[in-house]
């Protein structure tokens, strides 16, 4: 364990490329962690059997002198809406309890090419449905920090295990927040790339249209390492997007000279005490490495909650009604004469409250007339926001706020408050209407707090490198 | 100019007014995949659920990516058929719970709320003269295909083949301007022989064009019935829906606005739900495809690619071969017709007879058996066969018509003369049959001096002798000589 709590994916991988440190070993080490800790914290929904085989692997062609991927023998996460080829993939629905993929999305393909090792499937909230992870079928995940907290979510298991030590990365998927807020929570860097960065491909979908896989690491840099190994187009999500992939790698500078700051008015005016005093210390920090910061206000921004839950259950509505229990949750037994009864015996079971609840609303808001006053005017909403963003990117090179408005709370607190569940959300949705990157980074080590740095549509090399200087001056 | 729809006569003296729309269903069946996947679109007579993959099985994680293929051959229709196509082409999401549809939602398009199809306002022509207006062309996914055990309504179960589901389907939407169930069929036939043509299609396969009909009777709800799948049956259904609708309301019963299905076993329609008012489908647009641009180039590329089609095909016949205006246009009915007769006119040059054979001949027996050409294997050989053994005077006119008869029927001529057999050229062979037949028939060879028609006898009795072996151009020489010589 000591050896990884020094170190960071990328330096890891760098050791066992250089047969430093065997991989198997390094695996090991992940894996104890995992028995240790797992009964606490319950950051895995599936641990896979072969890892150790894999690990052996690396090493012997380290040995042999063969030329290894990015990942090079790192312990990846994979949460459990990205399928897996022949590894239960469940999205931690009763509906998909014994769903195998038979086909693995195209990051999972990208990491094994990378020679990643995949280390089992983490938590979530019910189809990424929550910003707890309290609502998987296969109960909570637990704060690293305090185990009385909830971890964040919907990707609260992913965030965990990479905070654990029990995955040297991990992949969430990022809807409104998923992967920033638990980042935040755990306090470790969460990136969700611009929209069609990364491929889609073989993530479950909740909202299409909002949501990309995102990457989580204990620093920016391996968030970078992870991106760099996924991202790109492919051509079987039609949304992906055919840009060049830029090297996130190479070394920033060491200082945020010249770099401009917005910090967003909105982000700042709903958060509580300590969190906005600490994201104000983070901006003094940034300015003292050579940034200028000032306010601006985004005036779309108090459309964002509404229109992006409207979006969001919307297509949810549409996305999972392929689940009707003919070909996906049949292990409830149901039989019927009626296929709609069928249906619907099957879709009450299989589903949790939360999903059918967002299930109904996004049901509600599509029909002929509501579709008008809701889903349309959500999406004119939207780009308003979008053009807000793309204003200030004039003017900006980077926007900034807390990721979180609030601390981690108690498990259980807020499941009985379902819009002080959704007003969680407020500060990381905005990113997924307009589409663009964003970062969220510890304003301090093992500080459950996150500052959130959102840049233009494919600026992830903007924000990774700020993200980086600003981690290395507060390490 | 809107046409006045027609008043059905009735036995009773109340005339109802009959409107009739049709929501034609084509499959592009030359795109080789499906619209969203690479898998074949060749799934007919493949085992059940073996022609999928995890995107048109709509497995979870997997994203639809249009087939570029599909929209060159949409467009293409859509230009064929006078359409207005759309610069920017954008899928929805038909969202309705059915056990055929994988993901349990369609993509298809839609033409409302700003959304738009693939081309708007076109027109069918059909061989009566009437033009019936189509209000609009979607691209969309085939649903998969559900199998009852006999009826629909008495089968113990459904099972289900997701071979089909996601294949390439044009949905050709028309006015509810048609008044007959014969304009029906005329409607189907002559987007079928656009697309024939087009090359887009191919109409020997089982189910490729399909339609659901919307029927209302003076001006009262429309029913809608579902599920027709043949040429034969539109007709059929909707003279049934009629009838049935026209005997409630002679008793004063109002007609429900209904969705029916087309029952093909027993040939009768039946109630599959009562609306009230319009189905809800939440439609919106699919967040999985990005909309997709058409450029003018692009348009007026495929616009040149078209190639002839029925009606300057018809046209140019008239021109060509001189055959009459209505001749034509019947021949043009069916790409397969048209090509037979065009292929044969380079080896019988009396077009008239042939166009006669055909279209007169040929289709008459075709109608009356309710067989498709398409389902038969005659060729231009057969044709040319016919025409030529009648022209040499080897059959008679009436003969020639039971042959084509035959060959609608088996398929092929008689074994005597489907083949033309090593013909008896040989002078000698031939003088000793011609001596016969003098022998067999001395007063046609008295006759034969001065009436032409009985050389022809003497021809035709030659050819029987010789099993219509014998040359008959060089027997008819041959005959004239002989009887030069016997004269002297
Ligand atoms: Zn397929």
């Amino acid at each position: 364990m000591s050896r990884q709590r020094k170190s960071s994916a990328f330096d890891i991988a760098s050791q066992i490329r250089h047969g430093e440190v065997s991989c198997e070993e390094h695996i090991s080490e992940i894996l104890e962690n995992i028995q240790q800790q797992e009964p606490t914290f319950h950051a895995y929904i599936r641990i896979v059997e072969d890892s150790l085989d894999a690990a052996r692997k690396i090493d012997q062609r380290v040995k042999r002198g063969e030329k290894l991927g990015k990942l090079c023998g790192l312990g990846v996460a994979i949460k459990d809406n990205i399928s897996t080829k022949g590894i239960q993939t469940t999205c931690a629905s009763r509906m998909l309890l014994d769903y195998v993929p038979p086909y693995d999305a195209t990051v999972v393909e990208r990491i094994r090419k990378e020679d990643g090792i995949i280390l089992g499937k983490t938590n979530m909230d019910e189809f990424g449905m929550g910003s707890t992870t309290e609502f998987s079928f296969f109960g909570p995940t637990k704060n690293p920090l305090d185990p009385t907290l909830v971890a964040g979510g919907s990707s609260g298991g992913s965030a965990a295990a990479v905070s654990l030590f029990e995955a040297d990365l991990a992949l969430g998927s990022d809807t409104g927040g998923s992967v920033r807020c638990p980042a935040s929570f755990c306090s470790i860097v969460g990136l969700k790339p611009t929209y069609g960065r990364v491929s889609r491909y073989g993530l479950i979908s909740y909202a299409s249209s909002l949501e990309q896989i995102g990457q989580l690491g204990r620093t920016a840099e391996d968030c970078a390492l992870l991106l760099d190994s996924i991202a790109g187009y492919d051509t079987m999500d039609s949304t992906s997007l055919r840009a060049e992939t830029k090297d996130n790698l190479s070394r920033p500078s060491n200082d945020l000279d010249g770099v401009r700051i917005g910090v967003i008015k909105e982000f700042m005016d709903g958060t509580v005490e300590p969190v906005s005093k600490a994201i104000n210390d983070a901006i003094g920090i940034m300015e003292s490495l050579g940034a200028t910061s000032q306010e601006v206000s985004l005036p779309s921004l108090r459309f964002a909650l509404s229109s992006y839950y409207i979006i969001a259950m919307s297509e949810a509505s549409s996305n999972l009604a392929r689940y009707d229990g003919l070909r996906y949750g049949h292990e409830s037994g149901f039989t019927d004469d009626d296929w709609q009864r069928f249906f619907s015996k099957n879709r009450a079971y299989g589903f949790g409250s939360e999903v059918k609840k967002r299930l109904i609303i996004g049901t509600f808001v599509l029909i002929a007339g509501y579709y008008e006053r809701f889903y349309l005017k959500a999406q004119q909403a939207r780009s308003q926001v979008r053009n807000d963003f793309i204003q200030q990117f004039k003017n900006f090179d980077v926007l900034v706020g807390p990721t979180m408005p609030l601390l981690p709370f108690r498990l259980g607190e807020k499941l009985t408050d379902p819009l002080a569940l959704y007003m969680c959300d407020i500060d990381t949705v905005p990113a997924n209407l307009a589409g663009i990157p964003s970062i969220s980074v510890p304003v301090s080590a093992g500080t459950p707090i996150g500052l959130q740095i959102l840049g233009p549509i494919l600026g992830e090399e903007k924000i990774i490198s700020v993200a980086r200087i600003y981690e290395e001056a507060t390490r | 100019m809107k046409r006045q729809p027609a008043k059905m006569s009735m036995t009773e003296t109340q005339e109802y007014e009959i409107l009739i729309g049709l929501e034609i269903h084509c499959q592009l069946t030359s795109v080789p995949t499906k619209l969203f996947c690479s898998c074949s679109s060749d799934y007919r007579e493949k085992a059940p659920n073996s022609v999928i993959c995890p995107v048109c099985m709509g497995l979870p994680g997997t994203l639809p990516v249009l087939s570029r293929s599909a929209i060159e051959k949409g467009l293409m229709l859509a230009l064929a058929l006078e359409c207005t196509p759309v610069t920017r082409l954008i899928f929805y999401r038909k969202n309705y719970f059915y056990p055929d549809l994988p993901k349990n939602y369609q993509i298809t398009q839609y033409d409302k709320g700003g959304a738009s199809p693939l081309a708007y306002n076109g027109t069918i022509k059909i061989s009566d003269g009437h033009s019936i207006p189509i209000t609009r062309i979607n691209l969309e996914e085939d649903p998969g295909r559900l199998t009852y055990q006999g009826s629909i309504q008495t089968s113990p179960y459904a099972l289900v083949d997701y071979n089909r589901a996601g294949v390439v389907l044009a949905e050709v939407v028309t006015a509810p301007e048609l008044r007959t169930p014969k304009e029906a069929r005329l409607a189907l036939e002559s987007v079928q022989a656009i697309l024939e043509h087009l090359g887009s299609f191919e109409s020997t396969l089982d189910g490729s064009i399909r339609c659901d009909a919307n029927i209302s009777l003076a001006r009262g709800n429309r029913v809608e019935v579902k599920n027709i799948t043949s040429f034969k049956d539109v007709a059929r259904a909707l003279t049934f829906e009629i009838t049935r609708q026209r005997g409630l309301l002679s008793k004063g019963i109002p007609i429900k606005m209904e969705t029916r299905h087309w029952d093909e076993k027993r040939r009768i329609t039946v109630s599959l739900r009562v609306k009230e008012g319009e189905a809800e489908y939440r439609y919106f647009p699919d967040p999985d495809l990005l909309p997709i641009e058409i450029s003018k180039t692009e348009l007026s590329e495929l616009k040149a690619a078209i190639p002839e089609l029925p009606e300057s095909r018809a046209k140019r016949f008239v021109l060509d071969f001189g055959i009459n205006e209505e001749t034509a246009k019947t021949l043009v009915r069916g790409k397969g017709l048209a090509d037979l007769f065009e292929e044969s006119s380079k080896e019988f040059k009396n077009y008239d007879k042939l166009a006669h054979l055909l279209s007169a001949d040929l289709l008459g027996v075709l109608n009356r058996s309710e067989i498709d050409l398409n389902d038969t294997k005659i060729t231009p050989k057969h044709i040319l066969r016919i025409l030529k053994l009648e022209a040499d005077g080897v059959i008679s006119g009436p003969a020639a018509r039971d042959l084509v008869t035959q060959l609608v029927n088996t398929g092929d001529l008689p074994s005597h003369i489907a083949e033309e057999k090593t013909k008896i050229t040989d002078k000698k062979l031939l003088e000793a049959e011609i001596h016969k037949a003098f022998m067999n028939a001395p007063q046609a060879v008295n006759d034969a001096k001065t009436n032409e028609n009985a050389i022809n006898y003497l021809l035709g009795i030659v050819m029987g002798l010789t099993k219509g072996r014998a040359d008959p151009k060089e027997t008819l020489t041959m005959i004239k000589k002989m009887l030069e010589k016997s004269r002297q």
